[in-house]
């Protein structure tokens, strides 16, 4: 095997007599990090971290697997990631510490509150804000390359560039989209799709005029006043892409989002020449498409229905048949005697249930029904909450056991064996009309078959069509008994009500 | 960069076997999953340490200072807020007498 020096060692280094280790190991080492202006020795030691990161990164992610070995991931996770960090401070003549501290510690007083005071119903504000973080990190690494490559060598090679400018694009549209997700997931922002004339038209024309840039620049990368319109194309696509989309399809289009957070770092890797980045940035990119895919299953949509959609305008149509039937409403006294008679109770939590605050309350709730000896599960729509597997954080923090929380997948078949299916705050992934109604915008959606229980009771604020703006017919059936008023209210009424019954 | 084919192959790989352990992942976790992935995306920090720490122009360091501070948010946030609520996630306590230990849940 010929020797391609990759790096230049010190003058009168012989490679060959001082690498620890067998040529071809050496470069492809080298390959990892991609510089070399270091010792062997330092070398190896940098290129040793890179590596055990790497695959701790993968354990940490195959930990995840079972709640009861995931904890082990973070920690695996965070060793990986030190050793990174300390590898690279070894690796790189650094001269401006104080920048670094400064990065470091302005990082942590942002990165800690958003941790440790985050209330668990804003964690999907949180993750739209972190992957805005991530992607603006990559975008700026991306920048200042560019800018520092040219002042260097005075041109980028066609593909190095190409790449960067595939990095920069990707990494400033998941910036403003995520902070559209982030304003409106806070509320900042209407909730509701906003929509005008020719909305797809003008997004596709600034993406395509965005690629054009971008090719232009691959090209002739010494056009450098044409890179901050480019950043700028990306950052404006970003922002108009978030506007038609409603709460509804939060979930898929962060787990999108931050599948382009993760490629833009990845796509920063082979920029730098640095696999470990593309290792890294491939495994978060795989996770957001797979989480995307799995919301997109869950609400039987398309990606580009999600994207181009609008979903969520209320829906204007045959409103006459659906109006003039009428609802059974029942008392909390009446409920709970139900609820005591029941062998097996099923709720249906939906992010209403998170809304009131009630989560803490339906932990009473729990208790004082598996006291009484009544099995009670949650059956778990994979789009309940704002974000993939928001509704098991919400019921684990109140101490409800993962282990009474079941996917959809695994609880439908126990609904026709439920003495009472108790729906809280959930409204469209209930709708029986999901199965039949061919107009409606949810059919084909998989649902929760809380229609096939023996009792069905629904506690609902009041008669307001959920997300998808549909009429739910479940509230419609002999069997079903409404619940009116604040969740928390009344499975606080609910729980009292027990109570009372517990102690005659 | 001279590494193209190499480095492809590397994404591919990594693309690969990202889907294969990801599709294991509990459902349970998913939110938990996508802080975890935030954090080690943020891996990014080791780009941003070049940049800002070697004593490039001003601008340059400006950048990568500012790229630094965001992926350190999320390295440090994403592993503290995974961590939470991982703890939060508890098995059935057992019957009475035998009380597990607070806090060790979700070990």
């Amino acid at each position: 095997m010929v020797l391609t020096a990759l790096h230049s060692f010190p003058a009168g280094l012989p490679l060959a007599a001082e690498s620890p280790l067998p040529k071809g190991l050496t470069e492809a080492l080298a390959r990892m990090a991609g510089h070399g202006d270091i010792d062997p020795y330092t070398q190896l030691m940098v290129h040793s971290s890179y590596i055990l990161a790497v695959a701790l990164f993968v354990l940490s992610l195959k930990w995840l697997s079972s709640p009861a070995s995931s904890r082990r991931g973070v920690l695996a996770g965070e060793i990986g990631m030190l050793a990174a960090i300390i590898g690279t401070l070894l690796a790189h003549q650094i001269v401006n510490w104080e920048w670094i501290i400064v990065g470091l510690v302005l990082g942590s007083a942002i990165g800690v509150p958003l941790a440790v005071f985050m209330p668990m119903t804003a964690v999907p504000q949180r993750t739209a804000l972190s992957h805005a973080f991530g992607a603006l990190a990559a975008a700026l690494v991306g920048t200042a390359h560019y800018y520092l490559e040219m002042e260097h060598s005075g041109n980028i090679p066609p593909v190095p560039m190409g790449i960067l400018c595939l990095e920069v694009l990707l990494g400033s549209l998941t910036v403003t989209g995520s902070m559209m997700a982030f304003g409106k997931l806070q509320e900042l922002l209407p909730g509701r799709p906003i929509t005008y004339r020719f909305q797809n038209i003008i997004n596709f024309a600034l993406l395509g005029g965005a690629l054009v840039l971008g090719v232009l620049l691959t090209i002739n990368p010494q056009w450098k006043f044409l890179f901050p319109v480019f950043i700028g194309l990306g950052l404006l696509f970003g922002f108009l892409l978030l506007l038609p989309i409603g709460g509804a399809d939060m979930p898929t289009v962060i787990a999108l989002l931050n599948s382009y957070a993760g490629l833009s770092a990845s796509l920063m890797g082979f920029v730098l020449d640095n696999q470990m980045l593309i290792v890294a940035g491939a495994l978060d990119g795989a996770s957001g498409l797979v989480l995307s895919i799995i919301m997109c299953k869950a609400m039987n949509r398309s990606f580009a229905n999600v994207l181009f959609g609008a979903f969520g305008q209320v829906q204007a149509r045959a409103e006459g048949a659906i109006e003039q039937r009428t609802v059974r409403s029942t008392t909390p006294e009446e409920a709970a005697e139900i609820l005591a008679d029941a062998s097996l109770v099923i709720v249906a939590p939906g992010y209403g249930l998170a809304v009131a605050q009630a989560q803490h309350k339906v932990r009473e709730l729990y208790d004082l029904l598996t006291k009484r000896g009544v099995s009670v599960k949650f059956a778990i729509h994979p789009v309940a909450g704002r974000m993939p597997g928001h509704m098991n954080v919400l019921l684990a923090e109140a101490d409800i056991p993962y282990t009474d929380l079941v996917e959809m997948e695994n609880i439908n078949g126990d609904f026709p064996g439920a003495d009472v299916a108790l729906v809280i705050g959930a409204n469209d992934v209930t709708n029986p009309g999901a199965r039949h109604d061919r107009a409606s915008p949810i059919y084909g959606m998989p649902i929760l078959d809380v229609d096939k229980a023996r009792t069905v009771m629904v506690i609902k604020r009041s008669m307001n069509p959920g997300f998808a703006g549909v009429e739910n017919e479940l509230y419609y059936l002999d069997r079903t008994l409404m619940l009116f008023g604040d969740a928390k209210v009344v499975v606080s009424d609910l729980v009292k009500e027990l109570a009372e019954a517990g102690k005659r | 960069m001279a590494n193209l084919p190499s480095h492809l192959l590397v994404f591919v790989l990594a693309a690969f076997l990202g889907l294969e352990v990801i599709r294991r992942v509990s459902p349970l976790l998913h939110t938990p999953l996508m802080s975890l992935t935030n954090a080690i995306s943020a891996i990014s920090v080791v780009a941003a340490i070049e940049i800002a720490g070697k004593g490039h122009p001003g601008y340059a360091t400006a950048l990568g200072t500012i790229a630094l501070t965001c992926s350190f948010a999320n390295i440090v946030g994403g592993f503290l807020i995974t961590d939470r609520m991982l703890r939060m996630f508890k098995r059935r306590e057992k019957p009475k007498g035998q009380t597990a230990k607070p806090g060790n849940g979700g070990r």
